[in-house]
């Protein structure tokens, strides 16, 4: 067993009276693992409820309350991260019951959906609080029974003195164990005890979703609410002018119409304070259909933006954004793109002496990549609920990111930070986009000006054309071979409308003698931000098409030659090598080999790519095998090898990588925003192209390494070599090597 | 505005809203049941369907002065207590990532197995091609379906 100090420094005991004083929109709560009818019978008895920590709260009828303390958004956090809890405190997973814990920072640490960081930064202090629950449980039961505490196990939420035949539901002993002081240092399970981690457990909220409960930003209501939407420049590089509501204040239900301005002038923007446009035209009503309908008949002037220049702040670091004036066109960025890359750029890694290698090649393979802007679409809009006044600012939404938006939205409003509440609702869908709460800080302004609590309502229209979009990009990958084809230098060179993508510690750096990662940055006024996978979602399509055609150019299998790198990467490490583990890569690539049966002769004809990545903490490889019809991609097969350390659960888990794959495909076929003059010219679902059923793989195998270190995310991880995987499968297919996102279905032809 | 009245899942509702408004709204703003999904306005997505008299439909495309005598039935009203073939299989193959698409998945693939019981994979593709899952579920849909249909 681990010793771990725990991080309850002082008591934090409460007694409540009720289970339904959590202040969430839902008054019913389900036990995670029966059915809701027995839930609900269960909880009308609730008599009293013990608190022993933010995490835990049990009732003296054996009901276990876990918080989930993270936003949700479809990564399983809700279920996974009570699973890690129950499994240390050894509760019946059949009694729990989980809700979604306010934003409070001192309770819990780092509430945020991004990153894929939710399980790996959490995994130590969840089980802590399991554990420490336990033993005041079990020292409880030590005193009441009169024997010695190592005497004390527990089994599924039950206290046993196995001598005397004692025994009690947790339930029982909690009123008593709450008089127990927290202990400082708690012994945690072994994994091989492990009883709810690893093994399959249901989504928390499947039967709300399933009946379609209110849950969602978007469902959020309250008495007297009103409806707001903002009316957005056209165009990007645009502002307000001048306005005429005559008409639009005569519709009905129509309440007022203004302007807000989000940030003062020289505000030093903190980095999830991205915003598109700076002051927002509102029109404020009593139904969506009535302000939608309203929003039409606004006269609106718009005129030119001037550039502007931001101090931005990001993570202890500083730097200016420029803002450039001017309408720009997705044909004009890539032209600008290829100019710019001919260019010098700044130097982001060097090994050896890249030059020489160059010079001394026998034979060099150039290729150049690129992927346009895309949106992230998230199924529901943007939108949030906020009350403003004097004393409080109440916001109820969508978001990945409370904390950040929680210090920015006090400093806006004037307000300490005990006067601002947020509450998390479930987010239907977030990729990156929701870590950016311009919408938040938009609606408590309406809400103030307008003296009412609002809703604000993106229309679809408005979450496509109103973006924090996925960056452009382009990179150039050169790899020297010697006269006997073998690899003795390798040369990034990428770029990016408004930023480069290159991770230049990342492999294949350490594993080439020559080494050198270049990148430089184009500014832009279309406003950019983190999509699943920032950077790697491009780096990855790119490197990984490439190594695909750097291994045929050197007669090796792609796995081989990886595998080859890597090794080397391990053995002979050359320069600074602390970015990613050899051997966790090289394992997944071996396990997608095995699993997709790689080299069996009966699968040598099969159209499939292989490509695999490292970013967020975890690894992941892919096959995709492939077939065309009518000149469309029908992919038959994909096998996913992912290395997250322990899978907390399993089945969910695989669901991620199943996801994750559709959704790799889906942009790496059809993703693109692309502008003309500023405008965007995809606005809604029925011009940007989303992956539909008739386009997912037939089927997807998900196999995880099985190890024991600690466990790391999984939102984004198996995201970026999807692309790669597929471009490579489609060159089997079709001869044409892709080089340039979206692949569309053209290229296939 | 005008008054209109609405069965709903077995109920009658009065509302007295524009002509034009779309059931969606209708539902979600006016009679406070959320379930069915606003996620495009132009029927491209699906988030939205509801079965009018049976059948599948878009709720941001019916206007509510359209519906008159005809049954509506959303999500909230499928089954009694989440029981339906469709809602149970969805449960037994964990489908949900985000789960905002879901209601709409669900809407339509009930009404599919009303029309084709036994629907193949080239049936299930081409009915709920209008359904976008942004988290891309697809997989798991179609396995649930198919579950549904041996349990219907």
């Amino acid at each position: 067993m681990e010793n771990n100090a725990t991080t309850y420094s002082r008591r934090s005991f409460l007694k409540v009276t009720s289970l339904t004083g959590g202040g969430m929109m839902l008054g019913i709560h389900w036990l995670a693992g029966a059915a809701p009818s027995a839930a609900e019978t269960g909880l009308d008895v609730v008599k009293e409820t013990f608190s022993f920590n933010g995490h835990i709260k049990i009732t003296s009828d054996n009901i276990i309350q876990i918080m989930a303390q993270n936003p949700e958004f479809g990564q399983n956090v809700k279920t996974s991260l009570p699973m890690i809890v129950a499994e240390e405190l050894d509760a019946d997973w059949k009694n729990v019951v989980v809700e979604q814990a306010a934003f409070d920072l001192k309770l819990y640490t780092r509430q945020f959906a991004g990153g894929s960081q939710s399980v790996r930064t959490t995994w130590k202090a969840l089980r802590n609080a399991g554990a420490s629950a336990r033993h005041m449980l079990r020292e409880a039961a030590a005193k009441t029974w009169g024997v010695p505490l190592d005497e004390v196990t527990t089994n599924a939420g039950v206290l046993l003195h196995e001598k005397t035949g004692k025994s009690v539901t947790y339930g029982e002993m909690a009123s008593a164990a709450a008089e127990i002081p927290v202990p400082t240092d708690v012994k945690l399970k072994d994994l091989k005890d492990f009883k709810i981690v690893r093994s399959p457990r249901k989504n928390v909220d499947g039967l709300n979703i399933v009946t379609g409960k209110p849950m969602f930003g978007l469902d959020y209501r309250q008495k007297d609410m009103l409806i707001a939407m903002i009316q957005h420049p056209p165009a990007f590089g645009l502002k307000l002018k001048s306005y005429d509501a005559k008409q639009a204040l005569k519709m009905p239900g129509i309440k007022h119409v203004f302007t807000i301005k989000l940030f003062p002038d020289k505000y030093e923007r903190q980095i999830f304070d991205t915003r598109t446009f700076n002051e927002a035209l509102v029109v404020v009503g009593k139904s969506t259909w009535e302000v939608m309908n309203a929003r039409k008949k606004l006269k609106v002037e718009w005129e030119p933006i001037t550039e502007k220049v931001e101090c931005v702040h990001s993570f202890g670091s500083e730097r200016d954004e420029i803002t450039p004036a001017g309408l720009e066109s997705t044909d004009q960025h890539f032209a600008k793109m290829a100019e710019r890359a001919a260019q010098s750029a700044n130097e982001l890694r060097k090994d050896g002496d890249p030059e020489a290698a160059f010079k001394n090649a026998a034979f060099i393979l150039e290729r150049t990549y690129s992927a346009p802007f895309l949106a992230h679409n998230t199924m529901e809009p943007m939108n949030c609920f906020a009350h403003v006044t004097e004393s409080k600012a109440f916001f109820a939404g969508p978001l990945q990111a409370p904390e950040f938006a929680e210090k920015s939205l006090a400093e806006r409003f004037g307000m300490p930070l005990e006067q601002v509440e947020i509450q998390m609702t479930r987010m239907g869908g977030g990729f990156g986009r929701r870590a950016y709460a311009h919408y938040m800080l938009e609606a408590g302004l309406i809400s103030q000006r307008a003296k009412a609590p609002i809703k604000l309502v993106y229309s679809r229209e408005d979450d496509m054309t109103y973006g924090i979009y996925r960056p452009a990009y382009t990179a150039t990958y050169r790899a020297a071979l010697d006269a006997n084809k073998q690899l003795i230098g390798f040369h990034v060179k990428g770029g990016g409308i408004p930023e480069h993508p290159i991770a230049a510690d990342r492999f294949p750096a350490s594993a080439v003698d020559n080494y050198l990662a270049e990148g430089w940055e184009i500014p832009s006024n279309l406003t950019i931000g983190a999509f699943r996978a920032p950077r790697s979602n491009f780096n990855a399509a790119a490197e990984q098409s490439f190594l695909d055609e750097l291994a045929e150019t050197m007669g090796k299998d792609p796995i081989d030659l990886r595998l080859e790198m890597l090794q080397r990467a391990k053995d002979k490490p050359v320069g600074k090598h602390d970015n990613y583990d050899p051997d966790r890569y090289a394992g997944v690539l071996k396990l997608v080999r095995e699993k997709s049966g790689w080299d069996l002769p009966e699968n040598k004809g099969k159209n499939r790519g292989v490509a695999a990545y490292f970013c967020h903490n975890s690894y992941a490889a892919h096959v995709i095998d492939l077939t065309i019809k009518d000149g469309e991609p029908v992919v038959e097969q994909v096998y996913s090898a992912v290395d997250c350390g322990i899978v907390i659960n399993p089945d969910a888990a695989a669901n991620m990588v199943e996801g994750a794959v559709v959704d790799g495909i889906g942009n790496a076929l059809y993703g693109a925003l692309t502008v003309k003059d500023g405008v965007p010219e995809q606005n809604n679902l029925n011009t940007y192209r989303i992956i539909r059923h008739h386009e997912a793989p037939k089927k997807v195998d998900v196999h995880f390494v099985q190890n024991d270190i600690d466990p790391t995310g999984l939102g984004e991880p198996p995201f970026p070599p999807v692309f790669a995987a597929l471009a490579n499968a489609l060159y089997r297919a079709t001869g044409k090597r892709l080089y340039k996102q979206p692949f569309g279905v053209k290229s296939v032809e | 505005m005008a008054k209109f009245t609405l069965k709903i899942n077995g109920q009658t509702h009065r509302v007295d809203v524009d002509p034009s408004t779309p059931m969606l709204w209708v539902l979600r703003d006016h009679l406070d049941m959320p379930g069915t999904k606003y996620g495009c306005g132009v029927a491209a997505c699906g988030a939205c369907t509801i079965h009018l008299d049976g059948s599948a439909v878009r709720a941001c495309q019916l206007p509510v002065s359209t519906v008159k005598n005809q049954e509506i039935t959303t999500i909230e009203g499928l089954s009694a207590s989440g029981d339906h073939p469709v809602q149970r299989a969805w449960l037994e193959h964990d489908v949900a990532q985000c789960g905002y698409c879901q209601a709409g998945q669900i809407m339509s693939a009930a009404s599919l197995l009303k029309i084709n019981p036994n629907p193949t994979d080239d049936d299930i593709d081409a009915f709920m091609s209008g359904n976008i899952c942004r988290c891309g579920t697809y997989l798991r849909i179609k396995a649930a379906i198919k579950t549904a249909a041996q349990q219907s």
